[in-house]
């Protein structure tokens, strides 16, 4: 066998460590549900600000594109004397929702730019304050979008997670630097397939909330953003 | 001292200019890393999205499939090959690197090429066939340069994902500038670690800004933006030129 003394996957290792494997998962996800809900209870309101007031438009997207060009594993050091090096949730999470704003925000903002005027001055008729507009008119046409938006933070996530395992967190990439560690394929290839497994059911799951909050698009193709 | 001042203080010893962990060279094996791996990227995955493109067939299929290998963590990837001894001393790591982060950046490239190929007007196609060009004519004078701003566009955002994610090679197997950040985080040394990531910013807002240049460069005359079109109804000369372009 090409892999010697190390096998390619070893399934005795997944039984005997399914303790062990579960922690990592719960961990994984919590780690990624907690920066994908901080990241969208931040990027909406931001994204409905730079599209009203478009002078804030560029500080934003500078400020998230910023975030979103250093690297993850840099942050975690930059981060790491105000916020705790070691296992710290703070240093983490700030790393993780500091990707999503971008594409959060992004979303958004073209989702609602590509509100018809047609939709928007039926809503003025209508007699909607403005505010009422946004809640009832603009952010629901906005949601395909911003849909898309999630599931592109959500696997983004779900990926770096497992870079946290550099500072003593990870999920699954604990797995992922055990086995590099140890020089041992099947704890990297657990953390690899579980990871991909996690980031196809939470795409699944969006895909199936996109549909029961905005089904007038079921019966037409959704414009896919190109990233 | 401030941070500030300390980070400010860590660029100007001259001892981190010089040597083997010194800036100039881990700044050249990071953009060394990053510019192998964005044109492997651009040969597999700008080809394979120009074939499937120009056929038009068998193409969501690849496009889905490049999409779901986003997946995948490049840590994973990266430690994996790190630990195959066929691999892992290969050209001081640079192999292992190479393969983690060329699969990291074929995905947005395919995508936007097949896109891109796409996009043709399906008129300007038959058009060009109608005025006899064979397949390979219509693929290098109609399809290519109409598909170029979104390959171009792929190639950014692979570009900045690249150079951002080359840190963690530092972490396997390579040396690159991730090297002073992996130091960093080992040694609770934040400024060591700020420094390096001062750098990667640096280098990627480098890619950013001579992918846009070469991108203007590469789009012919009619296509380029607002802007220049503009430019072009008011400077008579350049208006000719692109006239004659036309014809």
């Amino acid at each position: 066998m090409l892999f010697g003394t190390n096998p390619f996957f070893r399934w005795s290792y997944v039984t005997g460590n399914w303790d062990q494997i579960q922690g990592d998962l719960v961990q994984h996800i919590a780690l990624s549900l907690i920066a994908i809900a901080i990241g969208t209870a931040i990027s909406i309101p931001l994204a409905v600000l730079a599209w009203r007031y478009r002078f804030i438009r560029t500080p934003v997207f500078g400020v998230a594109s910023a975030l979103y060009i250093i690297p993850s594993l840099a942050l975690f050091a930059i981060l790491g004397p105000i916020t705790g090096f070691v296992a710290s949730y703070k240093t983490a999470e700030i790393a993780l929702v500091g990707y999503t704003l971008l594409i959060l925000i992004w979303n958004t903002v073209a989702g609602l730019d590509a509100v018809p005027a047609d939709a928007r001055e039926a809503a003025t008729a209508l007699g909607y304050s403005p505010s009422a507009a946004l809640l009832r008119v603009d952010l629901p046409l906005a949601l395909p979008y911003i849909f898309a938006g999630l599931r592109v933070a959500t696997a983004t996530v779900i990926g770096l997670v497992t870079v946290t395992a550099l500072i003593g967190l990870g999920g699954l990439g604990q797995q992922i630097t055990y086995g590099f560690n140890i020089a041992y394929n099947t704890p990297i290839i657990v953390g690899l397939v579980l990871s991909v497994a996690l980031a196809a059911v939470a795409d699944l799951l969006l895909v199936g909330a996109e549909r029961l909050v905005v089904p007038w698009t079921r019966s037409r193709r959704r414009a896919t953003v190109v990233s | 001292m401030s941070f500030v001042a300390h980070v400010f203080g860590w660029f100007t010893t001259a001892a981190n200019w010089t040597g083997p962990q010194g800036i100039p060279t881990l700044f050249w094996h990071q953009l060394e890393l990053s510019v192998a791996v964005v044109l492997g990227a651009i040969v597999l995955g700008g080809g394979l999205g120009v074939v499937l493109g120009h056929t038009g067939r068998g193409g969501l299929v690849a496009v889905n499939a490049a999409n779901a290998f986003r997946a995948v963590p490049t840590l994973a990837l990266l430690t994996l090959l790190a630990i195959q001894p066929a691999i892992s001393l290969k050209w001081n790591g640079f192999l292992a690197a190479w393969i983690a982060l060329t699969a990291l950046a074929i995905p947005p490239i395919l995508t936007n090429t097949y896109v891109g190929m796409r996009e043709v007007d399906a008129d300007v196609r038959d058009a060009a066939k109608a005025m006899g060009l064979t397949g390979g004519q219509v693929l290098r004078t109609v399809e290519a340069p109409l598909a170029l701003p979104f390959v171009m566009a792929g190639v950014r955002t692979a570009s900045i994902e690249v150079v951002a994610t080359s840190t963690l090679a530092a972490y396997v197997s390579y040396t690159d500038l991730g090297t002073y950040v992996i130091t960093g985080l080992n040694t609770n040394d934040s400024v060591v670690a700020f420094s390096g990531a001062l750098l990667v910013a640096a280098m990627a807002g480098m890619a950013t800004v001579s992918l846009s240049l070469l991108t203007r460069a590469l789009t012919p005359l009619p296509l380029r933006h607002r802007g220049r079109t503009d430019a072009l109804a008011r400077d008579p000369t350049v208006g000719r030129r692109a006239a004659t372009v036309n014809i």
